[in-house]
């Protein structure tokens, strides 16, 4: 069934272990930095999206200028985006790095370098954006200078992934690594496109582009920010860590080839479905349109080679922990390439666009498909860094039921909330006018931002379970051989 | 060459990725940027003022983008809501575009001049005094800050707006000696949530609530007035729901939504005139009073006829007619 390169998958682990060590591969404390900075991060940032959620029902907790709430949403997405998911694609990228090329980081210095500067970098960007020191344009949020250093960190990174393919061992370049290559190469192009910018001090700057092309600029960053970062990455996750945690080669190599390409050119026409029956030309418009229509196939390509991989094997869900967190994740990735380019098409944009239903199809994507792949991923990383088992299957089962539940509570919530929303907005009386003031369309929501708030709450205790696991499973556990071979290891280090 | 060869040199790859990326980047994004048609430009709509200007940065630094929009849909329900839909050209000036993507408040676009300063002055200070359903932040710091102006000539510069720093500084000297006026029209409520020591200099407070006043400005402006759309409607001119109990409870209803804000407790008064009172202020008959609530009136009444539609202003005349029958 599978052909090409899935056999390296079935390689037997202990070899691969010791070939490692005899290689002298030895990335793993930055792994393991990246891995923890990562979990500082996800915490900060599930507290402010509470703190945020809550304030959503109780305004008096805008309690200071930097806690209000358009000043607290930038830090908690920024700190999510920049802080916890590109620490755990970090941390990923160099150990599948190592991994699938069998050769030691090009250059750990620097790697190291990278880690110090990143964590000052995102506590410096959450202190200017509480400061109110920002652009506006979401997701790019931060000042010029910040950008300069973002823009260095990717270089330093860029220079690690593609230095250290050059001089691999491994002939073939397995499918993680090229959705890693379309990662490094689409943030460099997207980033410094959109950051583009006249400063006036060092803590303000105007946009290069005016109105509608600001605008266009902006989406197309912003939808393919998604992209290589809730993408592309998690993609690379996902096709190294399910194989290697159930031991199955992935189903199709050439299917993953199709999807690779498709969704790599597909992605970057859409931005402007963000857009729709706003200033910007119409054919842009539609264009965006047709275009989220396509990427259903590629992105289902991908949900189907996971499943079919599980194929005949659908009793590891059970058996093993980690399987059901990457089947869920890509279950969710599936459902969201669905919703996704529903909301690009004309009557349902003006219908849902602006409404709640869009936080609702984001914290899916987030909530379900990101963190449930990463914190999987890290579970199997942190265990062969430490040399043991994870601290606790049942305690990771129980992180699993938490945020399962509390992501399906809150997004499924926002969906209704947002279909009232936009029903309320467009209600008309007989004679054509208008059913509902505004207000009336915010007081009708409060049960529902109650609820979310409810899941959120549900979901951070699963993500504290989570945390106080990891962190256990990265202390090696004495008298046993894990710990045994861990400080053979570290001797020889 | 071998295409399977392609995954054999990262290099290589990296190059056809970015080939593969540029595409669907020049097409949509990159080529756009050239074309004036993108971004029309059109004298109607003119820069912000020095003023505007700082609120605008005010706008941006408090993230009021996180939860109002500034575009109008062409959509019925949309433009009955809001205003006339948004066009290209008046965006020409706006670095960055301040659009946004969620309304967990409503649009703004068409805001300027719908409410006399006062309404903003005190809605910022305190939103759920005015509207106790609302979940917006109070802004009490705004009004406790002088407004920076030490980087304006040079904002004013690098936006290109064409106009330099003799007129921007004369341009703040005039903006002050306005709000600061004892003859101010919203002088009263501006003392009352400006700290005295500030009450003589402009603060950042005043210049967002500037900058609130020019949006959709330029279009109203450029647009013929329409023929009040409630003259024509009005054509009864007599009120159908006339000593009607029932019609007067739905529009004390209607009232408390709508009209409470700016004409206070059971009409008690506010930024708007108090209405218990047999001598209005635009005339007291059944048609007078229903082209005000229809059509609005100078000075910051907007016009409901839209989204109230003709029975329920007919029916907030009738809650009007019984205030004043209380006030006898
Ligand atoms: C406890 C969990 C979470 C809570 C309570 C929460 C809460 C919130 C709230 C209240 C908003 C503002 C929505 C609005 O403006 O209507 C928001 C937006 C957002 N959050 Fe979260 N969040 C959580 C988890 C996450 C995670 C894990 C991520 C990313 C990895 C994330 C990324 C975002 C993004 C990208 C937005 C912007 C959405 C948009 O523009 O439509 N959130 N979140
Ligand atoms: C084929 C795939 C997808 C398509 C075509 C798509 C389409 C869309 C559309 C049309 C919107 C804008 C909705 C509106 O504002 O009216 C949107 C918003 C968003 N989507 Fe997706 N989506 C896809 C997959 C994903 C995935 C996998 C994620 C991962 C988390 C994601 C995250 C987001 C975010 C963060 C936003 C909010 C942007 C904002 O701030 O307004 N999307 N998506």
């Amino acid at each position: 069934m599978g052909n090409g390169s899935g056999n390296m998958y079935t390689a037997d682990n202990t070899a691969q272990e010791e070939m490692r060590m005899a290689n002298g591969a030895r990335s793993d404390y930055i792994v393991r930095g990246f891995v923890l900075s990562s979990v500082f991060w996800l915490l900060v940032g599930l507290v402010l999206g509470l703190w945020l959620a809550a304030e959503m029902v109780f305004p008096a907790l805008n309690l200071a200028p930097w806690l209000a709430f358009g000043r607290l949403r930038v830090v908690h997405t920024n700190g999510l985006i920049y802080g916890f998911t590109l620490a755990g694609i970090f941390a990923c990228s160099f150990y599948m790095l190592e991994k699938l090329t069998r050769t030691a980081l090009a250059f750990p210095g620097l790697a190291k370098a990278q880690l110090w500067l990143f964590n000052i970098a995102v506590a410096l960007a959450a202190l200017s954006l509480f400061a109110g020191m920002n652009t506006s344009k979401e997701y790019s949020e931060l000042e010029w200078p910040l950008d300069i250093v973002v823009v260095v960190l990717w270089v330093m990174f860029a220079v690690n992934v593609m230095g250290t393919l050059v001089k691999r061992r491994e002939k073939q370049m397995y499918v993680s690594l090229w959705f890693l290559i379309a990662t490094v190469v689409t943030v460099a192009v997207v980033y410094i496109l959109n950051n583009l910018a006249i400063p006036l001090s060092l803590t303000k700057s105007y946009s290069a582009y005016a109105g509608v092309n600001d605008a266009n600029v902006q989406w197309w960053f912003g939808h393919n920010a998604v992209a290589s970062v809730f993408t592309f990455p998690i993609l690379a996750m996902f096709y190294y860590f399910l194989p290697k945690s159930t031991g199955l080669p992935i189903y199709s190599h050439r299917l993953s080839i199709i999807a690779f390409w498709s969704l790599v050119f597909g992605y970057l026409w859409t931005g402007a479905h963000h857009l729709m029956l706003t200033p910007v030309p119409e054919w842009i418009q539609t264009v965006a349109l047709a275009f989220s229509l396509f990427l259903i196939a590629p992105s289902w390509a991908s949900v189907i080679n996971g499943f079919y991989t599980m194929n005949g094997n659908w009793e590891k869900m059970k058996s093993n922990y980690l399987v059901k967190f990457f089947i869920l994740g890509i279950t969710f990735y599936g459902l969201q390439t669905i919703q996704g380019p529903t909301q690009a098409i004309r009557a349902l944009s003006g219908f849902l666009h602006y409404t709640e239903y869009i936080p609702g199809h984001v914290h899916m994507g987030t909530m379900g498909w990101v963190t449930m792949v990463i914190t999987a991923s890290m579970y199997f990383m942190m265990a062969k860094i430490s040399g043991r088992e994870i601290h606790s299957v049942k305690l990771a089962n129980v992180h699993f039921w938490l945020i399962l539940v509390g992501q399906l509570l809150f997004t499924v919530t926002l969906w209704i909330a947002g279909i009232v929303q936009g029903a309320m907005w467009k209600a008309t009386n007989p004679d054509g006018s208008l059913m509902y003031t505004f207000l009336d369309s915010v007081a009708a929501l409060y049960p529902y931002w109650t609820v979310r708030l409810l899941g959120g709450l549900l979901y951070f205790a699963g993500v504290a379970v989570f945390a106080y696991n990891l962190s256990m499973t990265s202390r090696s556990k004495p008298g046993t051989k894990w710990s045994a071979a861990a400080a053979a290891r570290s001797q020889a280090a | 060459m071998n295409f399977n060869s392609l995954y054999e040199k990262p290099v290589l790859f990296a190059l056809a990725a970015v080939v593969v990326i540029s595409v669907g980047t020049l097409v949509t994004t990159f080529i756009p940027l050239f074309l004036p048609s993108t971004q029309p430009v059109s004298p109607l709509f003119t820069p912000y003022t020095a003023v505007e200007t700082e609120g605008r940065d005010i706008y941006i630094r408090e993230g009021c983008n996180n939860c109002h929009t500034q575009t109008v849909r062409p959509m019925r329900t949309e433009v009955a809501r809001y205003g006339d839909y948004s066009r290209p050209e008046e965006s020409a000036w706006d670095r960055p575009f301040l659009w946004g993507s969620r309304r967990t408040g409503p649009d703004l676009a068409r805001g300027g001049g719908k409410y006399p300063d006062a309404w903003h002055y005190r809605h910022m200070a305190n939103p759920q005094a005015m509207f106790d359903k609302s979940n917006m932040p109070a802004y009490p710091w705004l009004a406790n800050a002088k407004l920076d102006t030490s980087l304006t000539a040079g904002k004013v510069k690098v936006l290109g707006y064409g106009y330099d720093g003799a007129e921007v500084a004369r341009q703040l000297a005039g903006f002050r000696q306005t709000v600061t006026a004892p003859t101010y029209p919203s002088a009263q409520v501006r003392s009352q949530v400006t700290p005295a020591s500030l009450r003589g200099e402009i603060t950042e407070l005043d210049a967002l609530v500037a900058y609130l006043q020019k949006l959709g400005r330029d279009l109203k402006a450029a647009q013929k007035p329409p023929a009040v759309p409630a003259t024509a409607e009005a054509a009864e001119s007599k009120n159908p729901y006339a000593g009607n109990r029932q019609a007067e409870e739905e529009g004390e209803k209607i009232f408390k939504e709508n009209c409470r804000s700016c004409h206070g407790e059971k009409g008690a008064g506010g930024f708007g005139p108090k209405l218990v009172t047999t001598a209005h202020k635009f005339g007291g008959s059944d048609a007078d009073l229903f082209a005000s609530v229809a059509g609005g009136r100078p000075g910051g009444m907007p016009p409901f006829l839209p989204q109230l539609g003709k029975e329920r202003v007919w029916k907030a005349v009738a809650y009007i007619r019984h205030l004043e029958r209380e006030s006898r």
